[in-house]
């Protein structure tokens, strides 16, 4: 059986095609403000018997394609233990939110906890930072990586932070070492949501941060143990999906 | 339906942004109660008390205060209505439930203070509630710090508030404390009524309440039942309508209620099927409109079967005692029933986790939605304790901090949706 998961997040569309348990296809694309046109480009000349949509947008897709949904949680979970099936936490840093998942190791989530209504922590908050520090995205990763030593950033708010960054610099603080400053409050942050539902071995990184090497870093020396990142972080909630769509 | 805004306006309300409230109101009471499948037949009492509670209660507060009648304003289910009753005053909630002049009141409140503080003073400066304005006696009490410190400024607002002190332990003290202050209230009543509290005015007043709250917990003993034969929303709107309505008229629509949901529970009818996931939610009040988590959690094919709230079980459960022969007597027994009230101001509080452990088991929930207001810090500060306790016992727990505002609605369904895959 040939089944398809969609995984609708605010940022980025992904699409997971599974048969027999293996994936065969995947797909992303950019969100726009027309989420169903980016969708419906995405399934464009797929064949698939069963779909289930997940992600922020997955009521809104059900509506059109007549589908299951399942919670972004629940996916992740699915996924996950599909993927490292050791796997008894997920930390999930996406475009809005950001979640960790405590897994019982036979395919159930014990216990979530998402981000609040604020940015703060979460991918969104990461590109604004960089757009402040004039760097694209990638290089801001990457510079912060290269310094040795991290400006503490106080604010966790993105607005307040924004204008605590710029005065930094106004005032001569070294760039690379704000950098890292603001990857340092992100883990800091993600820590604490970690620490609601239990930190177990072994842990999986998963979203579009996954790709974030400082980010990373960072993580795994506070949390002094390592973390799985698969080849693709973001599909794990797609994947879910369509693994869902199986049962 | 008439034109009441020469009464409103008689009230002093600011008619264009009352209108525009009722508008709102109208329209959320119509995507979220009358958008319901299933709904029993005697629902269509409240729809109708709703539809008219800025028009039609009104005009009979209005009438009662022609006759000489006071008319009561609380924000506490601390503030016993019997006394109310006994002095032929009329009781009516003042809490409210939304984001409305949010700005004026924080000329007056830090930001970082609860909703439902913000919105009593929000709905008093934009000038929208006819409850406050026909109050003659405003009742604060001294419950959470929020509202014992937001009372001070408000009594330069609303002009006619009475501060009635409570405990804040269940101890010997505490309950001495509680008796002064009714014996107080009591007194202020009879002074502002101008009529004396009787035996027998007393009893009729402990008699009507006690009426009320039986049906209360009639009503949520039915909902034991799998298929539940009410939905959550109904029942919350039922003990919201509680605050407001006629007493006596109430307990009958209630009671009419009940006997219908009797029939139904015979007939194996429900409101979603049976089996669907139970939930019990805990926490703060929800004061009209706001019906925003009820509303997220039966779209996403949950049911609530009970309310560990002051505006659902907290809020109704215990009758008092009526027999005594003296005033003294009666308003003792007043004293032994609100003092079981477990409200999150009290401390040491381990009552209210019995009752949520209880009511889990009666109602076969299969898990608790603890519903918390931002900048609450009684019960924020208490859900730490209640998940870890239930989680404990094997009982499912979510934890919700939100406001009265929509925005963060998305990420609650989430959240919501994925508890009930937790406890399908
Ligand atoms: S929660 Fe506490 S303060 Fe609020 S109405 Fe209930 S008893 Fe009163
Ligand atoms: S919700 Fe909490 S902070 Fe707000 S008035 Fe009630 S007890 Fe006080």
């Amino acid at each position: 059986m040939k089944s398809l998961g969609i995984d609708i997040g605010s940022r980025t569309i992904k699409v997971a095609v599974i048969n027999n348990g293996n994936v065969t296809i995947s797909r992303k694309s950019e969100n726009s403000f027309n989420t169903l046109e980016v969708c419906k480009k995405l399934l464009e000349g797929l064949d698939y018997d069963a779909i289930t949509s997940t992600g922020y947008g997955r009521h809104l897709f059900a509506e059109h394609y007549k589908c299951n949904t399942i919670s972004e949680i629940k996916a992740f979970a699915v996924g996950a233990a599909h993927i490292l099936p050791s796997c008894r936490t997920v930390l999930d840093i996406g475009g809005q939110d950001t979640k960790a998942i405590a897994l019982d190791g036979k395919g159930n989530f014990t216990k979530f906890e998402m981000n609040d209504k604020c940015a703060a922590g979460t991918g969104r908050f990461l590109e604004i930072m960089a757009m402040t520090l004039r760097y694209t995205l990638e290089e801001f990763g990457n510079e912060a990586l290269k310094s040795n030593t991290a400006t503490n950033i106080s604010s966790m708010c993105t607005v307040f932070a924004e204008s605590e960054v710029v005065s930094m610099l106004a005032k001569g603080n070294d760039r690379q070492s704000v950098a890292k400053g603001i990857h340092q409050s992100v883990v800091n942050r993600t820590i604490s949501l970690l620490n609601r539902v239990g930190i177990n071995n072994d842990i999986l990184f998963a979203g579009g941060v996954a790709y974030n090497k400082c980010i990373v870093n960072i993580l795994e020396e506070q949390l002094n143990k390592k973390v799985f990142i698969n080849d693709d972080p973001q599909i794990i909630g797609a994947l879910g999906a369509a693994i869902y769509g199986t049962y | 339906m008439s034109d009441y805004h020469e009464m409103w306006a008689s009230l002093g309300l600011d008619l264009k942004t009352h209108d525009a409230v009722l508008e709102i109101v109208g329209k959320g009471y119509q995507d979220v109660f009358l958008s319901q499948k299933n709904r029993p037949e005697g629902m269509k009492y409240f729809d109708f008390v709703m539809s008219e509670v800025h028009g039609l209660r009104i005009k009979e507060i209005m009438d009662a205060k022609a006759e000489g009648r006071k008319v009561i304003g609380t924000f506490c289910v601390f503030v016993p209505e019997e006394l109310v009753l006994a002095v032929n005053g009329v009781c009516v909630g003042l809490c409210a439930g939304a984001e409305l002049g949010f700005e004026e009141a924080e000329k007056y409140l830090p930001r970082n203070t609860c909703s439902l503080i913000k919105s009593a003073f929000g709905f008093k400066l934009a000038k929208v509630c006819p409850y406050i304005e026909s109050s003659d006696l405003i009742v604060g009490e001294n419950t959470c710090d929020g509202k014992k410190k937001a009372y001070e400024s408000y009594k330069d607002i609303v002009g006619n508030l009475y501060v009635m002190d409570l405990p804040q332990m269940k101890s010997e003290a505490g309950k001495a404390l509680l008796k002064a202050e009714y014996v107080k209230f009591a007194q202020k009543l009879e002074e502002i009524s101008g009529k004396k509290i009787t035996v027998e005015s007393l009893k009729k007043g402990i008699e009507i309440v006690n009426n009320k709250r039986a049906a209360m917990s009639r009503l949520a003993k039915l909902r034991f039942a799998d298929p539940t034969p009410i939905s959550g929303l109904d029942a919350l709107l039922a003990n919201q309508v509680y605050f407001y309505d006629n007493p006596e008229r109430f307990t009958a629509s209630v009671n009419a209620i009940c006997d219908e949901l009797e029939k139904r529970i015979q007939d194996n009818i429900g409101v979603a099927p049976k089996g669907s996931p139970r939930i019990l939610i805990s926490g703060c009040p929800m004061a009209v409109p706001n019906w925003k988590i009820p509303f997220i959690i039966e779209n996403s094919n949950a049911i609530i079967v009970g309310e560990e709230m002051c505006t659902g079980e907290r809020g109704t459960r215990n009758l008092v005692k009526d027999q005594a022969s003296s005033v003294e007597e009666l308003i003792n027994n007043i004293v032994d029933r609100y003092f079981e009230i477990d409200c999150a101001i009290f401390t040491p509080n381990q009552n209210r986790l019995e009752h949520i452990k209880q009511m889990v088991k009666e109602y076969k929930a299969d898990g608790v939605l603890h519903y918390g207001l931002q900048f609450c810090q009684p019960y924020q500060m208490e859900s730490k304790v209640v998940e870890k306790e239930l989680e404990k016992a094997g009982i499912p727990v979510l934890l919700i901090e939100t406001d009265y505002s929509q925005e963060d609605a998305g990420q609650i369904k989430t959240r919501v949706e994925a508890f009930i895959e937790r406890i399908s």
